[in-house]
């Protein structure tokens, strides 16, 4: 068992990152996430490896494009708004069919907005973000270990499927410290055939390109693409469940918003409501068949995050509507508190008949 | 409710110099140490005014700017800038920190900010603190940091501080920690990689810091004449937690 150490969120990744074989950061600093970009200028000069600070997120997003053509492991983190200006480049990944890991620490929003916490990114990770029709893997880490731990996931699962993976923290996330244990990746390496890494004079040339004027043929790359993302819908969806078993309100949360949800429901049992909660590790794909399975039994489901509602949309769209689904968030930086959750329960609780 | 330090029982640390600087990597412990020190300087000198300036400018997320209602009741005075926890993030100097080299009869702690990036700030008060030469540069050491968590690392840390602001580290203190799951086998065996950063350095071990409630068993184990100073605070996000 590897030793336990201190790390902030943002150190996490970076370290875990490294632990599972990327030595290529391409990167901007933005708060709160700088650690990231700081971590790695420190590390990767004395590990062999490459910290570039790019003259700005478009440019260190190119620059992922490249080096992921080239099949090796690559990551870029940054915060809101720096995943806007890098979007662009993301959907130029999904449409090369180009594996990285994409961090985003998120901070609120719209616009330049805040440097203090926010999970209002959700709708641009998970619908896409840039244009075209595609996916990412959206991973929802929800403590330090967890940062680590999907981070290795992550790569492995971008270089298993053939697409960009987002890590989707928050400032909370970033920059809280928690002891850490970083495991190696177990996954089997994954053969990059398509890389560009020279013919040697013994095959074809190989090319990575998002561009295709022949519509059929554009037709069918993005039928293949959405193949993949069927089976990744079929054998990626994770997520973790608290006493849902018999609740009666099951409170649906991710990352912060899930650990503060969670102290909301000990709460709740304790003043005698049946609460569960339900954390998607998952945001795309989402889980939809697990949660569906919570609405035979549970009466009011209340969607927990830090946006306007934006998670809520997918979890009345995975119970199909069968039940009333509530909103509890705080937006701006804010974070809901354990009280406002269980008020929200309360409620729920009260409108169903339960105790409150 | 503030618990008291000076009457505490354990063998606590004997502040002698007028400025007590707290430097070291980000995520030691620094601000924390800051804070209880900065407690123990106000019980020791009930007449003298005694400050905690707060100079990480660096990351506008943790500091000690947080704590200013708990500062309050101890009856420390903050110096920090103007923008520290407004959302804004700008990294500015407060011109109050003129009366930690001015006011000679000021008892100031420095929190320090971290690395060698957080202490460049702390270079424009350095040739006055120098001149003066009534300091203590405290560098604080966390085993369980990962960049700092071997003896070659975290001298290195430590030269590019002293190169950053100027001022030479005087002493040493070990604050190892996991958070809240440290024990005091983690303490004490943190505690050898800041006894090594002592000795290569010179400069003796001035205390251990450690949660109130690990201090009893933690004195048991430490050598004669080791000087502990308890924590009771933690700076977390958006402000600080009594952890009693």
């Amino acid at each position: 068992m590897a030793q336990k150490v201190l790390m902030k969120g943002n150190e996490a990744i970076a370290e875990a990152a490294i632990s599972c074989g990327c030595r290529h950061y391409f990167g901007y600093p933005i708060t709160p996430q700088t650690e990231v970009a700081a971590y790695m200028a420190k590390r990767m000069p004395k590990i062999g490896g490459t910290f570039l600070q790019a003259e700005s997120e478009i440019a260190a997003v190119n620059m992922v494009i490249g080096a992921s053509a080239a099949g090796i492991r690559v990551m870029t983190s940054s915060s809101s708004p720096g995943i806007s200006l890098k979007s662009e480049g993301i959907s130029y990944m999904a449409g090369c069919d180009l594996p990285a890991l994409i961090v985003n620490v998120q901070r609120g929003g719209p616009g330049l907005g805040g440097i203090q916490p926010s999970q209002s990114d959700y709708f641009q990770a998970t619908r896409g973000g840039g244009h075209g029709d595609y996916h990412l893997i959206v991973l929802a880490p929800a403590s330090v270990q967890e940062m680590a731990q999907l981070t290795v996931q992550g790569f492995d699962l971008a270089d298993k499927y053939r697409m960009p993976v987002m890590l989707l923290a928050d400032g909370t996330m970033g920059q809280m410290m928690e002891p850490v244990e970083l495991a190696e990746s177990t996954a089997e390496k994954v053969e990059k055939p398509w890389a560009l890494t020279g013919t040697g004079m013994k095959r074809p040339h190989n090319i990575v390109n998002s561009l295709s004027l022949t519509p059929d043929e554009l037709e069918s790359w993005n039928g293949e693409r959405y193949k993949r993302y069927a089976v990744i819908e079929k054998e990626e969806t994770r997520y973790e469940e608290y006493l849902c078993d018999d609740a009666d309100i099951i409170v649906v949360g991710f990352g912060i918003a899930a650990r503060v949800a969670k102290n909301a429901v000990d709460a709740a049992r304790a003043a005698g409501i049946k609460a569960g909660m339900f954390r998607p590790i998952t945001l795309w794909p989402f889980p939809k068949e697990a949660l569906h399975k919570r609405a035979a039994t549970a009466k009011e489901f209340i969607s927990v995050e830090l946006s306007m509602g934006q998670m809520i949309e997918d979890v009345e769209l995975a119970i199909r509507c069968e039940r009333p689904v509530s909103l509890c968030s705080r937006v701006g930086g804010m974070i809901p508190s354990p009280a406002e959750v269980l008020a929200s329960i309360k409620a729920a609780a009260a409108r169903t008949g339960g105790n409150a | 409710m503030l618990r008291n330090i000076k009457d505490s029982g354990f063998p606590l640390p004997s502040p002698r110099a007028r400025v007590t600087l707290f430097c070291g990597h980000y995520g030691s412990g620094k601000s924390t140490v800051a804070l209880s020190f900065a407690q123990l300087l106000r019980e020791n000198n009930p007449e003298a005014e005694v400050a905690l300036a707060d100079l990480d400018i660096v990351n506008p997320y943790f500091r000690t700017a947080d704590s200013g209602d708990l500062m309050a009741e101890m009856g420390v005075r903050l110096i920090a800038s103007g923008f520290a926890n407004s959302n804004v993030d700008v990294p500015a100097m407060p011109e109050s920190a003129y009366r930690i080299t001015e006011d000679k009869k000021l008892r100031v702690v420095i929190d320090v900010g971290g690395d060698d990036r957080g202490a460049l700030a702390l270079g424009r008060y350095a040739p006055a603190l120098v001149s003066e030469n009534d300091y203590e540069m405290a560098a604080v050491v966390n085993a369980y940091r990962p960049l700092t968590g071997n003896l070659r690392d975290l001298l290195d840390v430590i030269g590019e501080i002293e190169t950053a602001c100027g001022i030479r580290v005087t002493g040493i203190i070990n604050c190892s920690n996991l958070g809240s799951e440290t024990t005091v086998d983690d303490i004490i065996r943190g505690g050898e990689l800041a006894e090594a950063a002592a000795r290569e350095l010179g400069v003796p071990v001035l205390f251990t810091a450690a949660r109130r409630a690990l201090c009893p068993e933690l004195i048991k184990r430490l050598p004669e004449g080791s000087a502990v100073l308890p924590l009771d605070h933690t700076i977390s996000h958006g402000g600080i937690a009594n952890n009693g």
